[in-house]
């Protein structure tokens, strides 16, 4: 049985005066299987949120079909197994970080006893440790994104929907939440996190999928959409003057005193090694450069870029995989 | 179902008493049921009918500020600021949030009605006043009051902004103390039309007079226990048709 499974949905808006209709979510399939980590992809404004309120009963979905673990979403039982971190939190700021573990405790009917040693040691490990009582209107956006986790995890969910994760992280809370949510994955929960930055996706993520414009335009494993599409290879040399390099490559670039030169096949890669060593050249790298989750998604996003951008090509040095 | 009901309403409550704005309007209240000594002063008559009269005033219309101004906020507050998506992605109604915000409101009411009514008893036990059970009678009639403001608030604030919210339960808390006027168009209108549309608004709309009984414990008149009890079960009434509306609405309401 999957953790989530959306069929067909779609969600209509309508103009405040007008009543224009307008289609966030064009019918979404998407799926996302027990223990694994689903990185929903998509720049802002592509219905990322949306499904997520829709999955969650914030928002009424005109047409389709949402199950948690088999059972439709809307089910109080499965609103009780998901731990959900909204975009951008907010909190009510005239309570504590303690007393708002308690509260979001006590909605799923835990008392306080019960739960004691769990706020203590979930405070710990979100690294909120000495600010347990200080109101909620002197944290920090990073504070408040690491409270916002740990009510998530208050009742030991098996299923965590995360919005936007990393937003308003400083580089070491980006670390330690990827830390956290692959050790989550370790204790065998699902997570299902939308977010628009790639490299943090790219670290983590089992299965992506890539939504735009209201419609899912990839989904599959990351190793899969990865693997499956080597673009080029990359061949770093010195050492070696241009004017012999031209000879035998004329598409080369020349950084911090080495030469990049790509191959579109592996097929050339033996006779242009040789070529540069018998002209005294040194081969400092010779990578494949497979393409990136941001190549896929650029590659995607193509048709609806502004036709002033060209496009998007991987790094000729530094940047190979 | 009941704890979290309880979580919501204690957590409104936290919400009101950890306003500054709470506590002005009720150090206001008090501020004015005291000065009605100064008024007893300077006006001729008996003194403590004077003294309770302005006092009793006082506390109602800072109670009665309190109530709107709480209530027109509460439910908007929570979708602008985006905490009520933290709550129904949680395994609670929509029947039970709006339930226990309307009970964290009752509390907020009871509490600031409670300080100041028992400031104004020794107030008037100082000033050589007796105890009067109709004081507390009166006190007790406020407070179905203001859950009847509350929950026209809470019904406003539920799919209205708070200034569309604030002008809607003015005006009917204003409408609501002259219903008697209702009655006496009714009389006097012979188009049929605006007869039932008027007997109709007579019906539908708050008559808050109904608790008004500030006149039986100033003038110590003998009070109806029957108009007391049936008082009673209109503001209860009143208030149940009012959350069930707000329920309805709420249920198909989208978050965005």
């Amino acid at each position: 049985m999957k953790a989530l499974e959306i069929k067909g949905l779609k969600k209509t808006f309508r103009s405040n005066f007008l009543l224009k209709k307008y289609h966030i979510l064009k019918g979404i399939n998407l799926s996302v299987e027990k223990g694994e980590i689903y990185g929903f992809l998509g720049p802002n404004g592509a219905g990322k949120t949306t499904t997520i309120k829709c999955v969650l009963g914030l928002l009424f979905a005109d047409h389709g079909e949402i199950l948690i673990d088999g059972q439709p979403a809307a089910s109080m039982a499965s609103r009780r197994r998901i731990g959900y971190l909204p975009e951008n939190p907010f909190f009510y700021d005239y309570l504590s970080a303690r007393e708002l573990l308690f509260f979001s405790a006590s909605l799923f009917n835990l008392a306080a006893d019960e739960v004691r040693d769990r706020v203590a040691a979930l405070i710990h490990q979100v690294g909120l440790s000495g600010h347990q009582d200080l109101k909620l209107r002197k944290f920090s956006k990073g504070m408040i994104q690491r409270l916002g986790l740990a009510q998530a995890l208050i009742h030991n969910p098996d299923f965590l929907i995360l919005d936007e994760p990393f937003s308003g992280l400083d580089p070491i809370g980006r670390k330690d939440l990827r830390t956290l949510i692959l050790s989550l994955r370790e204790q065998g929960k699902t997570i299902f996190f939308s977010s628009h930055i790639l490299q943090d996706m790219e670290m983590m993520v089992d299965r992506v999928g890539i939504i735009l414009n209201g419609s899912m335009r990839r989904d599959g494993k990351l190793s899969e959409l990865i693997s499956r599409s080597t673009q080029y290879y990359e061949i770093i040399c010195s050492h070696i003057a241009e004017k012999e390099l031209a000879k035998i490559q004329t598409n080369f670039a020349c950084r911090d005193g080495q030469y990049s030169l790509t191959l579109p096949s592996d097929s050339d890669i033996n006779q242009v090694v040789e070529s540069i060593i018998h002209n005294n050249g040194r081969i400092v790298a010779v990578n494949p450069v497979k393409m990136t989750l941001e190549d896929i998604f650029f590659n995607e996003m193509q048709p609806h870029r502004p036709a002033t951008t060209g496009p998007h090509r991987p790094a000729t040095t530094g940047d190979s995989r | 179902m009941k704890m979290k009901i309880k979580a919501i309403a204690v957590n409104t409550f936290k919400e009101s008493a950890r306003n500054k704005m709470f506590y002005l309007l009720v150090f206001f209240g008090i501020f004015f049921a005291l000065s009605s000594k100064l008024i007893s002063f300077l006006t001729l008559g008996d003194a403590m009918k004077v003294l309770k009269d302005t006092g009793l005033a006082a506390i109602n219309f800072f109670c009665i500020l309190i109530a709107i101004f709480t209530g027109i906020n509460l439910i908007y507050k929570e979708i602008e600021k985006k905490t009520l998506f933290n709550i129904l992605s949680k395994p609670v109604s929509r029947d039970q949030f709006i339930i226990g915000k309307f009970l964290g409101l009752a509390l907020t009411m009871l509490t600031a009605l409670a300080a100041m009514a028992v400031i104004f008893f020794l107030f008037v036990l100082a000033n050589g006043g007796g105890f009067d059970l109709k004081i507390i009678l009166y006190f007790f009639m406020l407070f179905l009051e203001l859950l009847v403001i509350v929950a026209i608030s809470l019904f406003f604030s539920s799919f209205t902004t708070p200034i569309l919210s604030f002008i809607f339960t003015v005006s009917l808390y204003l409408i609501g103390h002259i219903m008697w006027t209702f009655n006496e168009f009714k009389m006097i209108l012979r188009n049929p039309f605006w007869k039932y549309l008027t007997q109709g608004l007579y019906y539908l709309l708050p008559n808050l007079d109904k608790f008004n009984i500030k006149n039986e414990v100033v003038l110590n008149t003998a009070l109806n226990p029957w108009t007391i009890f049936f008082s009673v079960l209109y503001a209860l009434a009143y208030i149940l048709a009012l959350l069930a509306v707000t329920i309805l609405i709420f249920r198909k309401r989208d978050f965005q």
